[in-house]
């Protein structure tokens, strides 16, 4: 009898599945994208209009960069949207996506406690703040996560010529987290750490944080959007897929990046390549 | 249990599960030997106390011959040859009575139920077992919350409407007051008189001589007398029997 | 001390308005974890009774399997869902992951062996009382198990509420298999992971305390159905 109701349970389950509580039987596609971009507000303003445009309902699923891609590698989305321009070349040579396309830019930001231990407020000179922090060893919150931002930071200590391994668990924390979790705790702790600018200008916990080193060109921070491959992964909806890639690099798409704004200043700025779609 | 079966148990069923032969039984647990080389026979009919002191392997005994042990030497044999049958034509009634977390009526019709008793037919023998142990007014009352008393009044009701040929008694008013312990000694007579087969344990003299028409004493393991009740109260045939029956404890 | 103030204001606004967002979140997380409950009731009762009452090869394997299976990390039965949903994995195929069906199946792995510990310990006891009185009334292990889970009902009731309580506050695992896609699995407590991330820690704790009327509330209909069931049968 136990066994009956259980198998009636997972057929209706099953069920359950597939018209879910998601609006039946929708269009949907499922990206791969980073905390940046859902935690910055991005996403909510612009993918309903896609939604309305192309009846197409979009899941994100945010995480680091490292586990975006990765997620993508295994087949689990349709497409990768993210911002490590290296993994994502790499992405597209070993044949798990199609093609790689510029979609936007915004920069990183250093961050720190408004008193400022090391003085690197005001500094144009990224590189040169981070050597600053390090001779003072202020406490910096790193992500520590394989993320876009981490990828970011870690090659900015390189430039530096400063192993932060070694001082691990000394100034230099790794949080292991999110961008949010991580500005989380250099709040709490008054620590400086590294951001990208939509998480920053969306992130409500700043306490005593304020921006003290932006504009390096080394900063820059573009994201990419890739189809994942189809003759990788079979089950990929191609289609659905390549309609939102092109409508993100369309005029529409474009426009809505640009027009996305927080207190009135813009997070991301459009990139597309004008020839691409 | 097929229909014809349930059948065969309750309406038809008429033979006798008796005579119960022990042969040779020995039991040991944890390394001792607590029953030792008890051979008995017991037939249909009298009234069968067990006595003996504390620690004489009664209850032991008991559970062997119900099935509830398994013997390490010897045999417990019914004459029925069919074990179903004979499980089902015996109940038992603990010394604190076990019941469950249910109505009292509840608790009656549980044992039928198992047995597959048509509804309308538990209904007329719950309600008549439990006007015989006076229990009717508290029928849907919880079990559990009855006066001790009454829940092995309650524990009887719900044996004898399986309506056994042999009842199995473990020390059933060890724990009560003298009126509940007399209610019980109505009730068992009453059994007794329908013509079910009293095999009871208890280490109360007095309600040995109210109740027994025969008496197994037990000592240390041994089965050290099997013989009438006005003989075995008259005149023992073991030092041990005497002394237990003159008030001294042998242990 | 102004956040809680602030999380009590808006956990209040929220609930008065009627938040369409916010019912649907809380509406996914009571069906995701009161049907992860509801499966792992049906196996983790009927198994922890019989690990109590019937004597089968591997039955002690099973008790240590079981109380092991406590102390899984969620995150852990997360990953192992995953990999197993994943496209890549071995049931890819049926296309399960960032479902709420995969959230199901996490959080039944998860609840499962605190109910069936539970269920075992209280059985056992249970046991030790009924066990000759069964037997005597013809009564096989097997057939013990649905008298005994029924003796059992009122402490079951709170092993199966401990189940819920771990599924329902549970984010570890959920935000691994489900996606924390929104308006699809998005649930309570990946909700306040991601509003934590985002700084807004007033609604973040407002949403917690939400979560917890949700437990209170799920947990006092528990009770009241406890109650009534009690007066039923005694």
């Amino acid at each position: 009898m136990f066994l009956r109701l259980i198998i009636c349970l997972i057929v209706t389950l099953l069920f359950l599945h597939a018209n879910g509580p998601a609006a039946a039987a929708e269009r949907f596609i499922t990206v791969a994208s980073t905390t940046s971009t859902e935690n910055s507000g991005l996403f909510q303003a612009i993918l309903p209009l896609f939604e309305r445009a192309a009846g197409i309902a979009v899941r994100v699923v945010a995480v680091g960069t490292g586990q975006a891609v990765r997620m993508a590698e295994r087949g689990d989305a349709d497409v990768l949207f993210v911002h490590h321009q290296p993994s994502e070349e790499h992405f597209v040579a070993d044949g798990f996506g199609v093609r790689r396309h510029d979609v936007m830019y915004n920069d990183f930001v250093l961050v720190g406690p408004r008193h400022d231990p090391a003085g690197i407020g005001g500094l144009a000179d990224a590189i040169e703040g981070l050597v600053r922090i390090a001779a003072r060893q202020a406490v910096f919150v790193s992500r520590g996560d394989d993320s876009g931002t981490h990828k970011r930071e870690v090659s900015l200590w390189q430039a530096a010529g400063i192993d932060v391994v070694a001082a691990s668990g000394t100034w230099y924390r790794e949080s292991g987290a999110g961008m949010g979790t991580t500005l989380n705790i250099a709040s709490g702790m008054g620590a400086y750490t590294l951001t990208d600018r939509g998480t920053w200008l969306n992130f409500n916990n700043r306490g005593d944080l304020v921006v003290l080193v932006a504009g390096d060109r080394r900063l820059f921070n573009p994201y990419g959007v890739i189809l994942v491959n189809p003759q990788r992964h079979p089950h990929v909806k191609t289609a659905e897929g390549q309609m939102f890639i092109d409508w993100l690099l369309s005029p529409d798409g474009q426009g809505a990046i640009a027009a996305y704004r927080i207190d009135g200043q813009p997070v991301f700025f459009p990139s597309a390549d004008k020839d691409t779609p | 249990m097929t229909a014809s079966d349930t059948e065969r148990q309750h309406t038809a069923d008429t033979a006798s599960i008796l005579p119960l032969r022990v042969r040779d039984i020995c039991f040991d647990a944890g390394g001792k030997r607590l029953i030792e080389h008890i051979s008995f026979t017991v037939h249909a009919g009298p009234c069968l106390i067990v006595l003996g002191p504390n620690g004489a392997g009664k209850s032991l005994l008991l559970r062997l011959c119900h099935g509830l042990l398994s013997p390490s030497e010897g045999t417990v044999e019914w004459v029925e040859a069919d074990p179903i049958r004979a499980r089902s034509q015996q109940a038992m009634v603990f010394q604190r009575p076990v019941l469950l977390r249910r109505s009292v009526a509840a608790n009656a019709h549980f044992g039928l139920r198992l047995r597959r008793v048509p509804r309308l037919e538990r209904q007329a023998v719950v309600a008549k077992a439990l006007r015989q142990g006076g229990l009717s007014h508290v029928a849907n009352r919880a079990a559990r919350v009855l006066s001790g008393g009454e829940q092995q009044r309650l524990a009887l009701v719900r044996a004898w409407a399986l309506q056994p040929q042999v009842l199995f008694l473990d020390e059933p008013t060890a724990h009560l007051d003298p009126a509940a312990t007399r209610a019980v000694e109505t009730l068992l007579k009453q059994f007794h008189a329908a013509g079910t087969k009293l095999i009871m344990t208890t280490h109360d003299l007095g309600q040995a001589r109210r109740l027994a028409d025969d008496v197994i004493f037990l000592h240390r393991g041994r089965l050290l007398e099997h013989s009438p009740a006005d003989s075995f109260f008259a005149q023992p045939h073991s030092a041990e029997a005497a002394a237990f029956l003159n008030g001294n404890l042998l242990w | 001390m102004s956040e809680f103030r602030d999380a009590f204001r808006t956990a209040i606004s929220l609930l008065v308005n009627f938040d369409g967002d916010l019912m649907a979140i809380v509406g996914l997380s009571l069906l995701v974890s009161l049907s992860a409950v509801f499966l792992a009731a049906m196996v983790g009762l009927p198994l922890g009774a019989a690990v109590a009452a019937c004597r089968f090869p591997g039955r002690q394997a099973v008790r240590v399997l079981l109380n092991a299976l406590l102390g899984i990390p969620p995150v852990v039965i997360g990953l192992i869902v995953y990999l197993l949903l994943s496209r890549a994995g071995p049931l890819g195929a049926l296309g399960l992951l960032f479902t709420p069906t995969a959230m199901i199946i996490a959080q039944w792995l998860l609840v499962t062996p605190i109910i069936a510990a539970l269920t075992q310990q209280t059985v056992s006891d249970l046991h030790d009382e009924y066990a000759e009185q069964l037997r005597s009334l013809g009564v096989g292990s097997l057939r013990a198990i649905p008298t005994l889970l029924w003796e059992g009902r009122l402490s079951l009731l709170i092993a199966v509420m401990a189940g819920f309580g771990r599924a329902i506050a549970e984010v570890g695992a959920v935000i691994i298999v489900g996606g924390n896609i929104n308006h699809v699995t998005r649930v309570m407590t990946t909700t306040i992971a991601l509003e934590t991330s985002k700084g807004n820690l007033a609604l973040a704790l407002a949403l917690g305390m939400i979560l917890l009327l949700l437990a209170l509330a799920v947990n006092a209909a528990a009770l009241v159905a406890r109650d009534i069931v009690n007066r039923l049968y005694g």
